[in-house]
């Protein structure tokens, strides 16, 4: 008896592992990124203790050490502080950018898969037009049009990327519609409606789960780069983009002012990248 | 994986993607063809099907570009706000109200104050003549400013599709179907290599190898030392997204019977994979890189940004800073042909690569 109670205790954390084991490393790796980066963004206070606007001349242009793990600027702010207090401006930015895409996107997509000839023809056509302009390009166009500021950042990225996301919904749409449940749906006399509201449109949004994970990563990287421009958030703002902006003046001096905020943007579109790859094989995985 | 990348493909690639899936589908019938009983070559060449293909091709070419243009001309005029304001303000830099006599000759200048539509018709003939417009900001045709600059960026966008493919194509032909340790390495390093932002793997090897260890000038030059780091910028994220399509191309091209066939008649592994799997594989990049030189041409923006390199990207950044519409959709209507050329160019190249569609 002394021996089963034994064995069991020592199982305990024998099987934890086990579990743990089952978890692959990479996404738990990118899961952690996030955490951290939702953290940053929701309580910031709690990954610092400094102030990201409290200026310190004395200490202004410091290279990465144990009390700045990031460095400082050149106005001796401290940069790991700036970085974790900019994520909540960057991470909107990034969110708003890829909702407004998909909605954009998920309203093409369906009117041009399920609309008839003409719509499809016409949407089709106008996204074709749409791709010859590269994303930062559109973008851009836009901020000319419209002074840059963070709105016209989180708009002139959703409509960069929106054409992508249209097409493959679209084929997502089309693949659905023409498949043997749908079809089936109809035969058994359920109305239009019905069939789209259960079938056709919970089954062609289903990967988009993935890649609208793939999709905030990658629109942080593109607000960042018009920021880097000059062309997002002006720069005292501590949004990612405006502190790479910011430390360009310096990149002869401080090579951290541009590689430390980069870092960030790295890792969060890495570790979106992985999340979404994950939850794509997952979802695959589901269906078959 | 492979299904993962298929995806992450999709969403980039695809206008390419269709110009390359219908010429291989015009190549499909035109495989049938036995060299035995070759069909009789049409008398008038106005009706042969590659001409027409070609032609429909070109129409198609021509409307994409046309519908850029007008995009732009509709942004111009639903500008927000009065033009001539704008224009005024930005020649005097400041921001005021002007009074209609302030404004009235610069309505003429420009004829702002006629119909849109005359607007329209005058802007699509200045475009069929190669006119673009007058800048706000230089007071430079735009096509001047343009021609000025377009060069070293002309440069610097094939430098980096080179560099592309030769990374990716070292790289795949290298690692695919080694052991699973170097594959997976291998393609873990092309994930981030695909995910790396620009700018910053710029700012990276600006600080390690031109300022740190001195290899290339900081200042980059319109020489070739100082096309070095620009290239590699640009064309090390694109290698990596290449390097993802084509190792799933390669992978299968190595279980080919061709292959097999190959080996069988002594050649060495090596020959193997650049003589004949290689060259199998790179279709799927070779449609994609139509798609890349469009996007090159606007990652030049960042590139040029970062290396002080003279190009359109300078006048790109400098003209949407002070709202210099007519410059801006010059470089737009620019880089959109550019890549509608680019397309055009990727369906010939597709049937120099891949003998099957010569007869179709």
């Amino acid at each position: 008896m002394s021996t089963s109670t034994l064995n069991t205790s020592a199982n305990v954390p024998a099987v934890a592992w086990q579990r743990l084991r089952e978890v692959p490393l990479l996404p738990a790796v990118a899961a952690a990124v996030v955490l951290f980066f939702v953290v940053a963004a929701l309580a910031p206070h709690l990954l610092t203790s400094r102030d990201p606007f409290a200026i310190d001349l004395p200490n202004a242009l410091q290279a990465p050490s144990l009390a700045h793990p990031f460095g400082t600027d050149q106005s001796g702010r401290d940069l790991y502080t700036r970085v974790v207090y900019g994520t909540r401006e960057s991470l909107l930015i990034g969110l708003g950018a890829t909702g407004l895409s998909m909605a954009i996107a998920v309203v093409l997509g369906v009117v041009s898969g399920l609309g008839g000839k003409i719509f499809d023809g016409l949407i089709n056509r106008s996204l074709e037009v749409l791709f010859a302009f590269p994303v930062l390009l559109l973008a851009m166009l836009f901020v000319t049009v419209y002074g840059p500021s963070v709105t016209t950042q989180i708009v002139a990225v959703g409509l960069g990327t929106a054409p992508g996301y249209a097409r493959m919904i679209r084929g997502q749409v089309l693949a659905v519609k023409n498949s043997g449940y749908v079809e089936a749906a109809h035969a058994l006399g359920h109305s239009r409606w019905t069939v789209l509201r259960q079938h056709v449109f919970p089954n062609a949004m289903r990967p988009l789960v993935a890649v609208v994970t793939l999709g905030i990563g990658q629109s942080i990287v593109w607000a960042s780069g018009l920021a880097f421009l000059g062309l997002g958030v002006a720069p005292p703002s501590p949004e990612w983009g405006a502190l790479l902006d910011a430390g360009r003046m310096f990149i002869t001096r401080a090579w951290w002012l541009e590689v430390m905020p980069g870092l960030a943007i790295v890792a969060i579109a890495l570790a979106a990248t992985v999340l979404g790859h994950h939850l794509q094989k997952k979802l695959e995985g589901a269906r078959s | 994986m492979s299904t993962l990348k298929h995806n992450t493909g999709l969403l980039l690639q695809d206008p390419a993607h269709d110009g390359g899936a219908s010429a291989a589908g015009g190549g499909t019938g035109g495989a049938a063809n036995h060299p035995g009983r070759r069909r009789p070559r049409p008398n008038n060449l106005l009706t042969s099907p590659g001409l027409r293909r070609a032609g429909g091709r070109l129409l198609t070419a021509v409307g994409v570009v046309w519908a850029a243009a007008t995009f732009t001309f509709l942004i111009q005029a639903l500008l927000p706000g009065d033009r001539a304001t704008l224009l005024l303000n930005q020649l005097a830099g400041q921001v005021q109200q002007r009074t209609a006599a302030e404004l009235a000759p610069i309505n003429a200048k420009y004829g702002f104050d006629d119909p849109l539509i005359a607007q329209y018709f005058r802007f699509l003939g200045d475009l069929a003549t190669g006119n673009l417009g007058v800048s706000y900001q230089l007071h430079k045709p735009v096509t001047e400013v343009i021609g000025d600059q377009v060069g070293p960026t002309i440069g610097l966008t094939f430098a980096s599709l080179l560099v592309a493919w030769l990374i990716s194509a070292v790289v795949i032909a290298g690692t695919a179907r080694r052991s699973r340790m170097v594959s997976s390495v291998a393609s873990g390093l092309e994930a981030v290599a695909a995910g790396l932002p620009q700018y910053w793997l710029g700012v990276i090897l600006l600080v390690v190898f031109a300022l740190n260890l001195g290899w290339f000038p900081v200042v980059g030059g319109t020489g070739l030392d100082g096309l070095v780091l620009p290239a590699l910028t640009l064309g090390i994220p694109l290698a990596g997204f290449l390097g993802q399509v084509t190792r799933t191309e390669f992978e299968k091209g190595m279980d080919q019977p061709f292959a097999l066939s190959a080996r069988m008649r002594g050649m060495g592994d090596i020959g193997v994979r650049l003589r004949h799997v290689l060259r199998h594989s790179v279709l799927p990049g070779v449609t994609l890189s139509g798609w890349a030189l469009g996007s090159l041409f606007s990652g030049a923006v960042i590139a040029e940004s970062i290396f002080s390199r003279p190009g359109l990207g300078k006048v790109l950044v400098t003209a949407v800073n002070s709202r210099d519409l007519p410059v801006v959709c010059g470089i737009v209507i620019l880089i959109a042909a550019i890549y509608v050329l680019a397309n055009l160019l990727v369906d010939i190249a597709y049937t120099l690569i891949d003998p099957r569609l010569k007869n179709s």
